[in-house]
């Protein structure tokens, strides 16, 4: 809700020719798809499996620091590897088409303490149909965050960096409080409501059986290593909850990147849309190392857009949605890590402020249209 | 505490240590034909029979329980990058005894599986495998003359049974369009001069089809065999119709490779209840397709209605089968095949 519109300039022709050039990319993405792509992901899985195996193996014996590092260092990457490039790609159906049980999105569980079944419906159908929409979308700041100069600022928000930093290191929890609507449900109607229960205690069970695995089995396993073994595990965890947080905030926040209110998604087209995950989403420049580590969230813009798309081909695909966005003369939002976290936490902390003078609000996008 | 409890405790506690995968999940990388996993094959020879046929050696995975001649089995392969399954008959003795097992697939036109299999399949390749079954077998006690009737790709089968069991009097017909189209040829014709069988290759493209009518002048005594029928459906059905004309039905035993498909029906908006996905359907396509199309992660097997790998229940709703019209409504306890169903109005699917 920035003062300028950067769509206005289109006209409502315009955005529907836009939805068809990326209907077509699409399509052709998905005829094209084959045995190279089933071939890619099962290697990536292979290859995480074998290294989380390594790592663990290599971690009985931590109490060697050379030991711990190696399988510290192993362990983190295979653990950012099941979160990214796999498990979230997998949770999103991107590879449902190759009818394989143990690859498909409603047999996968991954290495988390949200459930893959609460955490699909509050990423995939909540956050992925209301991108961005104030009110709607709560992964903006996540429910705990001001993310936007028009929404009211209260002394809370002073402290919103370090709730930000705190849920950084713990983010798998945050995801899987924020899966279950924590805030909401924990008022004392809601507690007892059965539905809410049920969920609430399947989080318990899957963060048992995370912490048993991770912070009593292995570090048992370990024997003389035990204590080094924890603190390992303990850092892996850290380090991939550090990573995906960086990652993720870099998808929706970073300067440049629009919200929406509520009013403007009533009635939305196809083409509208594309528009609003266009504008709503940032991406992270870089090598194919980084783009594979952040599990092709990189690509964020292409994954908004297709988010059922194989990731191996969000790469090829950006350089069409790239032009689409130089046709249709709209800011492609990206930059290369440290600037895009960077400018993600500036947000964070400027917003923890009272504005200045309170912005006049957009006008509503609906109402541009009508007037276009 | 007897061993398979302390097996289940010890297997309880490794999937503590893999959660939240399972062990099989890291044991499958290193020894996906052992016992106790999911069971698979692996592909071990691919040899040309005719110019669209071939021959697939599979050495199948430790679980494998053995096969009984004219049995088939279900095979998922990849094509493509995408899991498909069917069923094909399995045509290797049950003795052989380096434990591997053949089948032997025709390509027919567009079909994905069997142009794979036969034309890029490649020693090495994993399949998926489940266990053969089928009832078109041989009885326990021994009649004493036989009669096989296959024509094309329908020869399968039969071959199984050929090869396992030796009849003393036994005549095969079979029909296939030209003689270099007749898959086993050099097989079956070494055992005619073995003396073991008596054959009537019939060359459709010059000699026109069988007709049942006149069986008797080629095998007059076709009614006192015991007769195992495999082929297309026009075949069979005329088949079963002279069988029970002559009052001797119990002697004939078919296996049908292919539903015959009837397009009719209204289609309607098909509810995927576990999923909660919603699409809508015609009346021609199988449900099957319907849910695969939609990304529903539907069971599957010969997808021609014979392998009952698919079946699902329905809960609300009608369907009808394409192969014969037949209408299935919704029921406690209904199942329906979803490779031969097709939405009859709107329904409602546990998938």
């Amino acid at each position: 809700m920035t003062a300028i519109d950067p769509t206005a300039h289109l006209t409502a022709e315009q955005i529907e020719e836009l939805g068809r050039e990326l209907d077509a990319i699409r399509d052709e993405v998905i005829a094209g798809r084959g045995e190279k792509d089933a071939a890619y992901i099962r290697k990536v899985i292979s290859a995480q499996r074998k290294l989380e195996l390594v790592s663990r193996g290599v971690l009985l014996f931590s109490f060697f620091p050379p030991a711990w590092i190696i399988g510290t260092a192993g362990l983190s990457v295979a653990k950012i590897m099941d979160n990214m490039e796999i498990g979230h790609n997998i949770l999103h159906g991107q590879w449902d088409w190759m009818r394989d049980p143990k690859i498909h999105s409603t047999t996968w569980e991954w290495d988390h303490v949200s459930p893959a079944d609460q955490w699909k419906h509050s990423h995939n159908e909540l956050h992925h149909t209301y991108t961005n929409v104030i009110g709607k979308d709560n992964d903006l700041g996540y429910g705990i965050m001001r993310v936007d100069e028009d929404q009211k600022w209260h002394p809370f928000h002073l402290a919103q960096p370090l709730w930000n930093f705190i849920n950084a290191c713990f983010f798998e929890y945050g995801i899987a409080a924020y899966d279950l609507e924590l805030g909401k449900n924990l008022h004392k109607r809601r507690r007892k409501n059965p539905e809410f229960r049920a969920r609430a205690r399947a989080v318990g069970r899957k963060i048992r059986r995370q912490v048993l695995k991770d912070y009593v089995i292995h570090p048992l396993l370990s024997g003389p290593s035990f204590l080094t073994t924890l603190a390992a595990t303990f850092t892996a965890n850290l380090v991939r909850n550090l990573w995906s947080h960086s990652v993720i905030m870099c998808g929706h926040f970073p300067e440049g990147v629009q919200v929406f209110e509520r009013r403007s998604i009533k009635g939305e087209t196809r083409g509208q849309w594309y528009l609003r995950q266009m504008m709503g989403s940032a991406n992270i420049s870089g090598s194919k190392v980084m783009h594979f580590m952040t599990g092709n969230l990189s690509h964020q813009i292409e994954h908004h857009l297709f988010p059922d798309l194989p990731s191996n081909r969000y790469a090829e695909v950006a350089v069409k949605v790239r032009a689409l966005f130089e046709k249709y003369e709209l800011e492609y939002v990206t930059g290369p890590l440290p600037k895009q976290v960077f400018s993600a936490w500036h947000k964070v902390f400027r917003l923890s402020l009272p504005n200045r003078k309170p912005k006049a609000t957009t006008p509503d996008r609906e109402q541009e249209l009508v007037a276009a | 505490m007897t061993s398979t409890a302390l097996r289940s405790r010890a297997w309880k506690l490794l999937e503590m240590v893999t959660t939240p995968l399972l062990p099989s999940d890291y044991l499958d990388l290193v020894s996906p034909l052992r016992a106790g996993g999911d069971l698979r094959g692996r592909i071990e020879a691919v040899h040309p029979e005719t110019g669209d046929a071939a021959t697939i050696v599979i050495r199948p995975g430790r679980g494998w329980r053995g096969h009984t001649a004219g049995q088939y089995v279900r095979i998922g392969v990849d094509v493509d990058g995408v899991r498909l399954w069917r069923a094909y008959s399995v045509t290797s003795p049950t003795d052989r005894r380096d434990g591997r097992i053949t089948i032997t697939v025709k390509a027919i036109p567009d079909g994905k599986v069997s142009n794979h299999l036969v034309r890029k399949a490649q020693p090495g390749t994993l399949i998926q495998l489940d266990q053969a079954t089928g009832d078109f077998v041989l009885p326990e006690a021994r009649p004493a003359k036989v009669l096989y009737l296959t024509a094309g790709s329908g020869i399968t089968p039969v071959m199984g049974m050929l090869r396992d069991t030796e009849f003393d009097d036994v005549v095969m017909v079979h029909s296939a369009p030209r003689p270099h189209d007749v898959i086993f040829r050099d097989e079956l014709h070494a055992l005619v001069a073995d003396k073991k069988l008596r054959l009537t290759e019939l060359h459709t493209d010059t000699d026109g089809m069988l007709d049942i009518a006149r069986l008797g002048e080629l095998v007059p005594d076709w009614a006192e065999r015991e007769t195992w029928a495999c082929g297309p459906a026009g075949l069979l059905d005329a088949a079963e119709d002279h069988w029970a004309e002559h009052g001797v039905p119990e002697r004939l035993h078919t296996e049908r490779f292919r539903p015959a498909v009837v397009v009719t029906g209204d289609g309607g908006e098909v509810t995927f209840a576990a999923t909660g996905k919603t699409v809508d359907a015609d009346g021609a396509t199988p449900l099957l397709d319907v849910g695969e199309e939609a990304g529903v992660l539907m069971p599957s097997g010969c997808r021609m209605g014979i392998c009952f790998g698919c079946v699902t229940p329905l809960k609300a709703g009608a369907v009808r089968d394409l192969r014969t019209g037949a209408i299935t409504e919704a029921g406690p306890n209904v199942l329906i095949q979803t490779c031969v169903s097709a939405a009859a109005g709107p329904c409602d699917i546990e998938r």
